[in-house]
């Protein structure tokens, strides 16, 4: 068994109420840090961590934290970015809906550390049930005294907000979310500034995914340094993992970063091998944007050496023959898969979700959708699959915001491991399936 | 601060962008730009044309930057040496970006009013492949009146956010905005005619497609065969100084005068725009300049067979023989 931070009393009965948690150690994290800590010691606890952002990016949080501007006067916000929205990522969903504490306890730690009087968890607006149970959460957490003035009988007071938003995918890039929050459109903002330096109201802001922030409590109980141990090399701690696709097994779990990839989909105690005891075909690492693999791929590295679940392994052979961890959803695909069908139901939801403002990402988007319809309806030639190609590399790094790439590195992927399927597919104007298209076409306006 | 684009060196304040810095060079290094605007704060970067390559971010760090950047929002840093037309992968990416920008265009330029004043013709032309792979239904939209005065017609929208920043900065209330996301995204304000403001007009001269068009010019003149001067008049509201199209002794049309980069120079009100089309409203100062190249110096049709007989005197004189008589 792998060692557990941050779910280990998830089965628990009961675990989202105050008294519960609290009675299986709860807010422990949040009375070290006020009693014991300065604000700095926590700051320098979570840089020796190693603690990497949860989101998608893998961008240290400690030098994240440490990049916050503290001009005099000014407030210092902290954002939780709960708009978890990549498909084949629920990580997030199930820590909010069964440890709801566990990330206010983070938010009022993090909050100490960075000097943040007032903190906002924006969640999804899917996620409209589990906002409910936050909110309950930092009712209870109020109550106690444990956020408001004077937390704790310490000098420091905080107020924590719940922010529901209106259901969009952009709204999870730290800019847009920013502002949507601020109750505009959510359009990524150009950058630089960054949210460090002007954010929230132009304040200097600091947004950390779910898990990121709830990892602070863990780090501040057992101490950076203890936490660095677990896992290799720079990618530090436990990550949360959301297994979905063709597997026995599908659901959150958390793994010690650096188990072997083929432990994890094999293993009984992780996803439990593929479905009907069928073969693998291929795997999307780290949720819907990350490039494609194969099984031979994915499972050793170009150079041989068994794919470890960690930031560098994955990442190792760059988008050749590597992909990226990304926010940790991990989708198995079994021989019986279309990877065509696969790449244009993810097109789809990128199209839909591009909130427009720059122009490649716009039209990028949905040129590659109507594509990829060709292949589904059997009227796509073999000169499609270039023009794909060409389309995806002009979209990649052309945009403000990282939902270019986001649209353009599955196509990339898919037609680079599987233009044979894309091939054949146009030799033999076969018709795939559009049903699932049309109907969902008939939703959307 | 020292800022080298396509191998020319120029020195400018702190704060420039390298647009701006590029610019200040001249036509032959400054990139297009369609949504960037100097008088509007915080427009730019959204149409993606303007993109160059940073060779070298700055003489502190020299290293290049990773992905091609906004030339209109990324400001000049010492030492920086920046690749525009010299760099053949920001050609071909500026490519994909005219093309993106052309495949939901109706391309009706012979029915358009923009037509020869249109920045994305331009564009087009320059950049531009003259063929496309497109083969989809081009979006479409209904003609909307967006004002008294003001028609819109989403369909050649390219959503460069250059009106909505116009309404915002030089009119009291903005009434019209961005609905719905992505490419359903439209320029819209719900309530029809809704836009009533003394400077509401200018955001038909920022409108740098034939999306936002002057119903008192709507089919009236094509701008090649019109005569544009620069006049005056004693304005209370605004400057007061426009630009006046004439055709023969009529005035057509009335707009703000624009500049090299095709920006306007100071905004004008409605009443100049709108309620003066008679010569003797205006002081007449003089011929506008417009660029030699642009159709709208093109317009001397009936001189059309002493052109060709120029044509053919400096054909001669070069020492080439016309097509036909050729062996």
């Amino acid at each position: 068994m792998g060692k557990k931070l941050l779910i280990h009393n998830d089965k628990v009965h009961g675990i989202e109420t105050l008294e519960v948690y609290r009675r299986h150690g709860g807010y422990a994290s949040v009375e070290k840090a006020l009693k014991t800590m300065t604000p700095d010691q926590v700051t320098d606890e979570v840089k020796k961590s190693g603690l990497r952002g949860r989101g998608g990016a893998g961008f240290p949080t400690g030098m994240k934290w440490s990049f916050l501007a503290k001009p005099e006067g000014v407030p210092r916000y902290l954002v939780c970015n709960a708009d978890e929205s990549e498909p084949g990522t629920f990580k997030d969903r199930y820590l909010m809906e069964k440890i709801p504490h566990a990330l206010i306890e983070g938010m009022i730690t993090s909050s100490y550390a960075l000097g943040a009087k007032a903190s906002y968890i924006y969640i999804r607006g899917e996620y409209f049930y589990v906002a409910r149970i936050v909110e309950n959460a930092i009712r209870e957490a109020y109550a106690a005294g444990l956020l408001g003035q004077n937390i704790l009988g310490t000098n420091f007071s905080h107020d924590c907000y719940v922010q529901v938003g209106g259901g969009a995918y952009i709204c999870g890039e730290e800019t847009a979310l920013l502002e949507s929050l601020e109750g505009k459109r959510g359009n990524p903002r150009i950058k630089p500034p960054f949210p460090a330096v002007a954010g929230l109201w132009g304040c200097p802001t600091v947004v950390n995914n779910v898990e990121t922030i709830a990892a602070v409590c863990p780090i501040v109980m057992m101490g950076g340094e203890e936490y660095a141990k677990i896992g290799i090399g720079k990618s530090t701690g436990t990550k949360l993992i959301s297994a979905s696709g063709h597997i026995n097994k599908p659901g959150v779990y958390e793994i010690e970063l650096g188990i072997p990839v083929e432990e994890f989909i094999y293993s009984e105690e992780y996803c439990g091998g593929i479905r009907n005891g069928k073969k693998m075909k291929a795997v999307v690492a780290g949720g819907s944007s990350v490039p494609i693999l194969p099984t031979e791929l994915i499972l050793k590295t170009a150079k041989g050496e068994p794919r470890l679940m960690t930031y560098e392994s994955l990442a190792d052979g760059g988008f050749q023959t590597g992909t990226m961890l990304g926010s940790g959803g991990f989708i198995v695909m079994d021989e019986d898969t279309s990877i065509v069908k696969n790449l244009f139901t993810f097109t789809r939801f990128y199209h839909h979700e591009s909130c427009g403002q720059c122009s490649p990402c716009r039209e990028g988007t949905g040129w590659m959708e109507k594509i990829l319809k060709k292949f589904l309806n059997g009227t796509a030639e073999e000169k499609d699959v270039e023009l794909l190609w060409d389309i995806q590399s002009k979209i990649e790094g052309k945009t403000i915001c990282p939902l270019g790439e986001a649209a353009a590195w599955p196509v990339a992927a898919a037609i680079r491991h599987f233009k044979h399927e894309f091939l054949e597919i146009a030799r033999s104007k076969k018709f795939v399936d559009v049903s699932h298209y049309d109907r969902l076409n008939l939703i959307r306006r | 601060m020292k800022v080298t684009i396509d191998g020319i060196e120029i020195d400018v304040p702190k704060g420039t962008t390298i647009l701006q810095a590029a610019r200040m060079i001249g036509p032959q290094v400054a990139p297009p730009a369609m949504c960037y605007y100097t008088k509007l704060k915080t427009s730019g970067g959204y149409c993606r044309t303007c993109i160059v390559k940073v060779t070298q971010g700055s003489t502190a760090n020299p290293n290049p930057m990773p992905k091609p950047v906004a030339s209109c929002r990324t400001e000049v840093m010492d030492g920086m040496v920046v690749q525009n037309f010299t760099s053949p992968e920001i050609l071909e990416a500026r490519k994909g970006v005219v093309e993106f920008l052309l495949i939901n265009h109706p391309l009706d330029c012979p029915i358009c009013d923009q037509a020869g004043e249109c920045k994305l013709q331009d564009l087009g032309y320059e950049n531009g492949s003259a063929k496309t792979r497109y083969e989809f239904k081009r979006r479409e939209y209904e003609m909307i009146d967006i004002g008294d005065k003001i028609k819109l017609h989403m369909t050649r929208c390219i959503l460069c956010y250059r009106c909505v920043k116009t309404a915002e900065q030089f009119t009291d209330e903005r009434m019209h905005g961005v609905v719905h996301r992505g490419d359903a995204g439209e320029i819209s304000t719900y309530i029809e005619k809704v836009i009533d403001n003394d400077f509401s007009g200018n955001v038909i001269d920022v409108c740098p497609v034939g999306a936002l068009t002057d119903k008192t010019f709507r089919f009236k003149q094509r701008v090649w065969f019109t005569k544009p001067v620069d006049a005056h008049r004693k304005c209370d509201k605004c400057c007061g100084k426009t630009r006046v199209w004439l055709k023969g002794e009529e005035v057509v049309r009335v707009t703000a005068r624009k500049d090299q980069w095709d920006e306007v120079e100071e905004f004008i009100c409605n009443s100049c725009r709108y309620d003066h089309k008679k010569t003797s409203d205006w002081v007449i100062e003089g011929p506008s300049p417009i660029h030699r190249n642009s159709v709208i110096s093109q317009n001397h049709y009936q001189n059309l067979n002493e052109l060709k007989v120029q044509i053919m005197k400096q054909q001669k004189a070069l020492g080439f023989m016309p097509i036909d008589k050729k062996p």
